[in-house]
């Protein structure tokens, strides 16, 4: 199917241009503009070049220790939340009815915590962990587990993810199973007629099909959690120590917290590029699948 | 497909654990303050609808309610309107910096809101929407409108192009085919947007409280307030907590059909 050439299509695009600029574009400028200058008393802003970037990039000063810590932990995070959450949405969209009375109710259910405020879900969570109080971490106990989120940065860590894992596993069994209900089921009787196992029938036929659905899931999974806030500031608020500081956290506790406007900028900066590259490797790359495929 | 009785184990395992934590939010909801701190109990001993009725008599609580549902409302209207237009191009032309034009609507997604609300609040209150459901709306518009372009452009790709040919052979209008023929057969599209748009507006906050002061509040502001007096009202922000599920389970529930008819996001 190949597409027209008609710029005239611009005029289709110019609302969502407009819409999304208006909201974009100021936050990003006031962002760069922070970023290169320093503030000596109340509003009084001077032209500070680069430093602050270069401090940032410098694993041997206190904020580019703090920054490249940060970023080590967000990335093993986001790669961890990637590798469970993705092929446990799958096999759970594989298992979902396909037909009858019982698909309305599993998708309401499914979806519940995906519709549950950011931090109410941090604040169920917070109970819910306690030992003393809460059936999770009192069952953890229970098993001989030294299981405490507040003071023990395993737990804490390892909470977090659990909580993404509740959270957000549900999204990618939602676009999966929707990218699963649009394969026709002449395929699946062709398989049969083959006598195809049920194996290949999923690497051969659901996979492939799957294959858009599941860029739009990884790159939202992958950005949020790259950007995760809420959850561990409401649960642990960074720590024990920093093993939750992940750089959303950070930045709020640099711009915020010591309101050192110019280092939070420049490390909101960086931040942004980095996720952006990521995701236009990640893209790209998937897009390119999509051409040799069409080949 | 001839599926075994492991799948069938496997998700019912998989619901119980989603439903564990959402129990104890509705347990906590009906015990009180120094029920839930005393200690463990996992059948409430003397359950009461006592915050319930508190929240739903409280003309605060009710007003945030109905704030965040308003603008929630307004974001969803605008981001699927303005975004389905832009989405059909995207699908059906190629135009000078398509392709960067989609990317830079995506990088949009990866704002860290935490970074921008400061900016966001200089924004709105230079323009006078400060403290209006409309200054939230446009807001969430910075994510929801990139996501609503790429889903919907998904779908629009899956209507083969003869039928925009047919309908431009026949004498239609661009608009009056585009609502007549056109919109119909992407109504699961939609339906799937405008969820994925109510979702993300209705559980983001930051932004929510950032754009408000008091005339509108959301929910979500209402909230933090318990936090605040004499300690934590946990039992009160866990009623608030179950009541903030009913719109979303209702919105999916309205949409479970569209979602069980399935989309590959086109170009089977």
């Amino acid at each position: 199917m190949k597409k027209t050439l008609n710029n005239r299509a611009w005029l289709l695009v110019a609302p969502v241009m407009i819409v999304v600029l208006f909201s974009a574009l100021l936050p990003v400028m006031t962002v760069v503009n922070y970023s290169v200058q320093d503030a000596m008393a109340e509003n009084h802003f001077f032209w500070n070049g680069d430093a602050w970037f270069r401090d940032l990039l410098d694993p041997s000063t206190e904020i580019g220790a703090r920054f490249s810590g940060a970023l080590e932990r967000n990335l093993i995070f986001s790669f961890v939340v990637l590798l469970i959450e993705v092929p446990l949405g799958i096999a759970l969209s594989l298992a979902l009815p396909r037909r009858g009375w019982a698909v309305g109710p599993s998708l309401v259910l499914i979806a519940l915590p995906m519709l549950i405020p950011w931090n109410v879900v941090g604040t169920m969570w917070q109970i819910f962990a306690r030992a003393d109080i809460g059936l999770f971490g009192a069952a953890l106990n229970d098993l001989g587990l030294n299981y405490n989120d507040t003071q023990d940065p395993v737990s804490a860590w390892f909470t977090i993810l659990l909580i993404d894992v509740w959270h957000w596993t549900p999204l990618v069994i939602l676009l999966s199973y929707a990218g699963l209900r649009a394969i026709p089921d002449a395929f699946y009787q062709a398989a049969q007629i083959d006598a195809a196992s049920r194996w290949s029938v999923f690497l051969k036929i659901e996979l492939p099909k799957l294959q858009r659905v599941l860029v739009l899931a990884i790159l939202l999974r992958f950005m949020q959690s790259f950007m995760i806030y809420t959850e561990p500031f409401v649960v642990t608020g960074g720590g024990p120590g920093n093993a939750t500081t992940f750089l959303s956290i950070d930045l709020v506790k640099i711009a915020l917290g010591q309101v050192d406007l110019g280092s939070a900028a420049a490390m909101s900066l960086v931040y942004y590029l980095i996720t952006i590259t990521l995701c236009y490797i990640f893209f790209t790359a998937m897009t390119q699948l999509d051409l040799l495929k069409e080949e | 497909m001839n599926r075994g009785i492991l799948p069938k184990l496997g998700l019912a395992v998989y619901l119980l654990c989603l439903l564990l934590p959402i129990y104890w939010l509705i347990n906590m909801s009906l015990r009180s303050n120094e029920d839930i701190m005393s200690g463990l109990v996992i059948w409430p001993r003397h359950p009461s609808l006592v915050k319930y009725s508190f929240i739903l008599h409280d003309p605060t609580w009710v007003h945030g309610f109905l704030v965040s549902l308003t603008y929630v409302a307004i974001n969803t209207v605008i981001s699927v309107t303005i975004a389905l237009p832009a989405a059909y191009a995207f699908s059906r032309y190629r135009f000078i910096g398509d392709k960067h034009l989609f990317f830079w609507l995506l990088t949009n997604l990866m704002a860290p809101t935490a970074v921008f609300a400061l900016p966001f609040f200089n924004l709105y209150y230079a323009v006078g929407l400060f403290d209006t459901v409309w200054a939230v709306a446009l807001a969430h518009c910075l994510f929801n409108v990139p996501l609503a372009v790429w889903i919907l452009e998904g779908f629009i790709s899956g209507v083969p192009r003869e039928i925009d040919e047919t309908a431009a052979i026949d004498g239609y209008s661009f608009p009056h085919f585009f609502v007549r023929i056109f919109l119909p057969l992407i109504a699961n599209g939609v339906g799937v947007t405008a969820f994925f748009c109510f979702m993300f507006s209705w559980v983001e906050q930051l932004l929510a409280t950032t754009l408000t002061a008091t005339n509108a509040l959301p929910f979500a502001a209402v909230m933090s307030r318990t936090y605040s007096a004499s300690g934590m009202d946990w039992s009160l922000l866990a009623a608030a907590g179950v009541l903030t599920m009913i719109p979303g389970a209702l919105v999916i529930w309205f949409v479970r059909n569209h979602i069980a008819k399935g989309f590959a996001l086109g170009r089977v």
